[in-house]
């Protein structure tokens, strides 16, 4: 087991609710301190003691196997002791609210809680009901905040830096907490942010969100360095928000046509689970330009850089 | 093809161009399916060898009219209209261009049912025929159509025909995606809870018959719905069939607004009034219903002022079985397209409407609004034009009619005016001898 490295990074809050509320060093300190872990992760001994004899809950209102996965081996590469609830098939059928839930958990004492939630503002309500620290796996169309961290630090990483950079962000905005997240802490590190969507997957308001919007893709993807896909949600491409997965890949999907509009060396991302063939192309998919597989590799880090930065701020830590 | 396509020159005409607000006596040549010249004197030793040159003395040459509404059977209903025989009647009154109903069986949903129109028409038609697609699939008004694609298929607007969509959500969600595409959404403002069992035109009148009405407000409040769902959206909207006063209101302030808004009316709403239903008329049963005299007078002055911008024929043809029907059971439509121009006279010569006016109503403005060749006389554009004797008086006999069917709510009316002849893409398709 390696023991805890002297430089760990302090978050100074108790919980980690949204990209919203971090300050610029705070991002680029979690952003650092992952740096480490990616390397750490791919040593024979991926063992820390940071965690070791804490507990932690992964509290998912909403089917998830990549994020879940990931925070389940964060906890555990820290030596945290983790249990995953998946609340789908519990209590919560049985009528029990949010509250009663986050209340019962809060008396078995556990250190973290991670939780996801299909309501924006939920993981915040039962933040406020518990005593241990809550990390936001996502909420609703709110944020997810540790996503945010991950295709930061995976653009850094091939980049060098994120300032500067034009991020094109494509598809289902109005649903989406990764473009919230990823739209406020782009800015925060001086990224100009674009959005590319059908006008009716673009949120009111959203050009005062710090980003130009399109509703042409070649346009908005002209000159990007990096193509953020998001993924469509099958019950909305079928004439309520667009009309049928064909026209919304003929528009909206990323190819090889359409991204040789952003520059040469372009980074195309995508947050997962993808629809191959709805918002990007297999063959840019699994591309030359595609970082998918790093961005779930760089999560795991990030993750452990989330837990490890609210465990300095623990009792008796 | 060609051979019939030598040049033709229309010498002494009346010529009317309501594209460019012009009314003068002149010559107008064509060559090779486009307009060459229209101006005065060009004269027989000023055009190729070969010009074919007819005298339009005492008549008028206008751009060829462009019909923004008409069912046309094919596929599905042949039996009513294909789209040879829809041509056909369309040519005999100086329509140049049909802008077809997507209500076919199947419906026009998809891209392959648009290919399929156009390839149809190509083959069998002989004015030109562009498809409006439907708005929602199946016209069910739930789940929006591809726009995208069937706009680049060849779809000239969006439409549910002569249903609305009554689930505001729906229509906004289209409304918003339409805007991406400039789509025109044409749509028909009829609340159907509202109308209900209404098969006329709600007040006295209808009392009178014992026939349940329907009652105007049907009409205004779904339009009103539809202004704010437009400011909201911001996509180009077309009112398919307005009818009455109040409806006019709403409209003016829309458009007052700067809300990209226009309107049509049915040929049917500006020449017959809901007395027209007489006893039980079912050539008379239309939708939206025939209103009253007021309202048909307002329609009339709005088409004058173009603050509603579009006459249609809303040419619906229906066999004797649906029509020979107690009134409340017939089913509703009339065929137009034929009668359309010269019903439009009968308001010209009461000095109800200006030629410029009506005819802009039937060329010029759809031509803009659905971004169609054709609608002007402009030297340079599609020889899409019509020569119309104003004054001819005759009697409509229905067996006359090219169309299919013969539900005409002028059947042994007495006319002033004829088209005489019918010229599209430089070619003449029709000849009245």
């Amino acid at each position: 087991m390696t023991s805890a490295p002297q430089t760990s990074f302090v978050l100074n809050q108790r919980h980690l609710l949204g990209i919203e509320g971090l300050s610029r060093d705070d991002i680029v300190g979690l952003l650092d301190r992952a740096e480490h872990f990616v390397e750490d992760n791919r040593q024979i001994n991926k063992k820390h003691s940071t965690l070791q004899g804490r507990t932690q809950i992964n509290l998912f209102f909403e089917a998830s196997t990549r994020t879940q996965s990931s925070f389940e081996l964060a906890g555990k590469r820290l030596g945290a002791d983790v249990m995953n609830m998946s609340v789908n098939s519990s209590s919560m059928r049985k009528g029990e609210t949010l509250i009663d839930t986050a209340i019962t958990l809060n008396a078995m004492r556990p250190d973290l809680l991670v939780v996801r939630h299909h309501a924006s503002g939920a993981v915040e309500l039962l933040a406020r009901k518990v005593d241990c620290s809550v990390i936001n796996a996502g909420d609703g169309a709110h944020e997810h905040p540790t996503q945010a961290l991950l295709d930061a630090l995976t653009i850094r990483r091939n980049k060098g830096r994120i300032e500067r950079l034009i991020v094109t962000i494509c598809g289902d905005i109005l649903h989406s907490r990764v473009a919230r997240s990823n739209i406020i802490l782009l800015n925060a590190l001086g990224a100009r942010v674009r959005v590319v969507a059908p006008s009716t997957l673009l949120p009111p308001g959203i050009e005062r969100f710090g980003v130009e919007v399109f509703r042409d893709m070649r346009e908005g993807l002209r000159d990007a360095d990096i193509v953020m896909m998001l993924r469509l949600q099958r019950e909305r491409m079928s004439g309520s928000f667009v009309p049928s997965s064909q026209e919304y890949f003929h528009y909206f999907g990323l190819d090889e046509r359409k991204l040789a509009y952003a520059k040469p060396d372009a980074l195309v991302m995508h947050p997962g689970p993808m629809n191959r063939g709805v918002e990007i192309a297999s063959s840019v998919a699994d591309g030359a330009q595609s970082v998918i597989r790093e961005q779930v590799e760089i999560g795991v880090a990030v993750r452990m850089a989330a837990l490890e930065a609210l465990a300095q701020n623990f009792p008796n830590a | 093809m060609l051979s019939d396509r030598r040049p033709i020159l229309l010498t002494n005409a009346r010529i009317v161009d309501p594209s460019r607000d012009s009314d003068f006596v002149g010559d107008l040549l064509i060559a090779d399916g486009v307009i060459r010249d229209a101006k005065r004197g060009i004269g027989a030793a000023g055009v190729p060898e070969g010009t074919e040159i007819i005298d339009c003395r005492d008549k008028v040459v206008a751009p060829g009219l462009i019909d923004m509404r008409a069912f046309v059977g094919e596929p599905g209903a042949e039996y009513r209209e294909t789209l040879a025989t829809a041509s056909q009647a369309a040519a005999a009154g100086g329509v140049t261009t049909i802008v077809m109903r997507p209500d076919t069986v199947p419906a026009i949903d998809e891209p392959a049912m648009v290919d399929f129109v156009l390839r149809r028409a190509r083959d069998t038609a002989i004015v030109h025929v562009h498809p409006m697609a439907a708005i929602t699939k199946g016209l069910k008004g739930q789940e929006m159509t591809e726009f995208g694609l069937l706009r680049a298929a060849g779809a000239v607007a969006f439409s549910d025909a002569d249903r609305s969509v009554t689930n505001a959500q729906v229509m906004r969600r289209a409304l918003t995606y339409a805007r991406d595409f400039d789509a025109l959404i044409v749509h028909h403002t009829e609340d159907p809870d509202l109308v209900g069992d209404g098969v006329m035109n709600e007040g006295e009148f209808s009392a009178r018959l014992g026939l349940i009405g329907a009652p105007k407000a049907a009409e205004t409040v779904m339009l009103e719905r539809d202004m704010r769902l437009v400011a909201l959206a911001g996509a180009r909207y077309h009112a398919a069939s307005l009818t009455c006063a109040e409806s006019l209101d709403v409209l003016r302030r829309a458009k007052d607004m700067g809300a990209p808004v226009t309107a049509s009316c049915s040929i049917n709403h500006l020449a017959l009034n809901e007395i027209d239903v007489g006893s039980y008329r079912t050539f008379c049963k239309v939708v939206p219903p025939l209103r009253a005299e007021e309202d048909r007078a307002a329609m009339v002055q709005a088409v004058a002022s173009g603050l509603v911008d579009v006459v249609v024929s809303d040419h619906d043809p229906q066999d004797v079985e649906t029509k020979r029907l107690p009134f409340e059971e017939a089913a509703p439509g009339a065929i137009g397209i034929e009668t359309m121009l010269v019903a439009g006279l009968r308001l010209v010569h009461n000095r109800e409407v200006g030629l410029l006016a009506l005819l802009r109503a039937l060329s010029t403005r759809p031509a803009e609004l659905l971004g169609l060749p054709g609608g002007t006389l402009r030297p340079g554009s599609v020889a899409d034009v019509v020569v119309v004797d104003l004054d001819m008086p005759w009697v409509l006999d229905p067996e006359d009619l090219k169309s299919k069917c013969k539900n005409t709510p002028f059947d042994e009316a007495r006319l002033q005016g004829r088209v005489v002849r019918t010229i599209v893409a430089g070619r003449t398709v029709y000849e009245f001898v």
